[in-house]
């Protein structure tokens, strides 16, 4: 399968993709925002520096939000990547977001990796897993990974083969199972080694993802019992109608229901602990946007630091967030982030 | 094209109270009560309307029990199981009428 953009899709524009979420007559999100009293939208601080270090990617998911693929040549320079790290050197800032495409196909990785560690930063890497099996080179990521203490955050969208060929390609669910193992043997995923496997479901059609820990505990038993395989915690994540996932719900039909969902699901207490409200989303060219959505979109920061080289840490964290229908998906049940359902 | 069911009626299921609002208030809550976590999950309780909906044949129940199903985490072989318990028992309910037609045959038939 080609990216959007590959294929000269029209939503490989960010602005087609816009037109289309702000079409239909759903209540603006702002306005939703408003009745919470969460309007303007401001962040509670900046603890999580997401870095997106490419498009580049070896699978090419149905839902990708990022337009993702081997044909993707978009990737974070080491000038850029040091520019992240100056800032991250000189602000608080715990936590390092590592995300693509498939962030180890970066050719500067693990120097990142090692440099931004060596500031005594908490690294998450999200990992997809059969990147560690794609080639020889990346065979040994588990050991790298340990060696920093690297949180590995990976998708795996169901315990069956069947759910998970369907959204992340043929071949790719006996594949991850294989990575896990490795990550299994020198300790990942398992009680008491501190070394952390996170598993993100996220639901493989036009619905709304089930209660967290329901779901939590049908992947520990069904994966021990099926494959003897363990993981840590599971983030289960809402899809965003937006680019692959928005392309899919407009050819099957379901847009409008799905967005009605959302919309009906709106839930302020998951509003308020959205993602966006204590991350920054680093583009791979070195821009800043308020999450990784935001940054498919093209919806830059509001602020006269747009760009890395500009960066104004008390300037970003008095911004006001850009919000817009997309949103919706973030605030839907108990709410989706990066980390999780937030409430 | 003109059907008796359409599917965009289902979200005016709450409009019934238009007409009969005591009667739909007190559906509703019901109805909001029998669904809540009890001494069975919520997926305990949307799989047994799955099969339910089946059983009446309500496709209106069918979509929004199917969706449900599947936003709890049941898996496609388990929402198909749930259909066939639903058939295995309207399959039964005939069948076992085959005793009361053997007792008949055997009463007029010498």
């Amino acid at each position: 399968m080609k990216s959007l953009k590959a294929q000269g899709h029209l939503f490989a524009s960010s602005d087609v993709q816009m037109e289309v979420l702000n079409k239909s007559d759903h209540e603006p999100f702002d306005s939703k925002l408003k009745d919470a009293g969460l309007y303007p939208f401001k962040p509670t601080g900046i603890d999580i520096f997401q870095v997106n270090l490419g498009k580049m990617c070896n699978q090419t998911c149905k839902h990708c939000h990022v337009d993702a693929g081997p044909d993707r040549k978009e990737i974070m320079t080491r000038k850029t990547m040091q520019q992240c790290l100056d800032i991250l050197a000189v602000h608080d800032i715990p936590k390092v977001d590592l995300t693509g495409g498939a962030p180890e196909m970066n050719p500067n990785f693990r120097w990142f990796v090692e440099e931004a560690a060596a500031l005594g930063k908490h690294i998450m890497d999200r990992c997809n897993l059969t990147i560690i099996t794609a080639n020889k080179k990346y065979n040994d990521l588990p050991q790298f990974f340990a060696k920093h203490g690297v949180e590995v955050i990976s998708s795996l969208p169901h315990y069956t083969s069947v759910r998970t060929d369907r959204q992340r390609g043929d071949g790719v669910f006996d594949r991850s199972v294989k990575a896990i193992r490795m990550l299994n043997e020198i300790g990942y995923g398992i009680e008491g080694t501190g070394l952390e496997l996170n598993l993100v479901y996220n639901p493989t059609g036009a619905i709304l993802p089930g209660p967290q820990e329901t779901l939590e505990a049908d992947y520990k038993r069904e994966l021990k019992r099926r494959f003897g395989i363990e993981f840590n915690n599971l983030y289960v994540i809402t899809n965003m109608p937006i680019s692959r996932f928005l392309d899919y719900l407009l050819v099957s039909n379901n847009y409008e229901n799905y967005m009605q969902k959302l919309v009906e699901a709106f839930n302020p207490n998951a509003a308020g602990k959205v993602m966006c409200r204590n991350t920054l989303s680093i583009g791979w060219d070195g821009y800043i946007y308020d999450c990784d959505f935001n940054q498919m979109l093209d919806i830059k920061v509001k602020s006269t630091a747009q760009h890395l080289s500009d960066f104004d840490f008390e300037g970003l964290n008095s911004r006001e967030i850009e919000v817009n229908q997309h949103c919706y998906g973030c605030t839907a049940g108990p709410g989706s982030s990066c980390g999780g359902q937030t409430s | 094209m003109e059907t008796y069911y359409k599917p965009e009626d289902l979200k005016k299921f709450g409009n019934i109270g238009e007409f009969q609002k005591k009667l739909a208030d007190k559906f509703f809550d019901y109805y909001g009560e029998v669904f809540k976590e009890g001494a069975l999950t919520g997926r305990e309780k949307a799989l047994i309307a799955l099969g339910v909906a089946h059983a009446i044949q309500c496709p209106y129940c069918i979509d929004a029990y199917t969706s449900d199903t599947l936003e709890k985490g049941c898996t496609e072989e388990q929402l198909m199981e749930a259909v066939h318990v639903a058939g295995a028992i309207r399959g039964g309910a005939s069948l076992v009428h085959g005793v009361q037609m053997m007792n008949q045959t055997k009463k007029i038939m010498m």
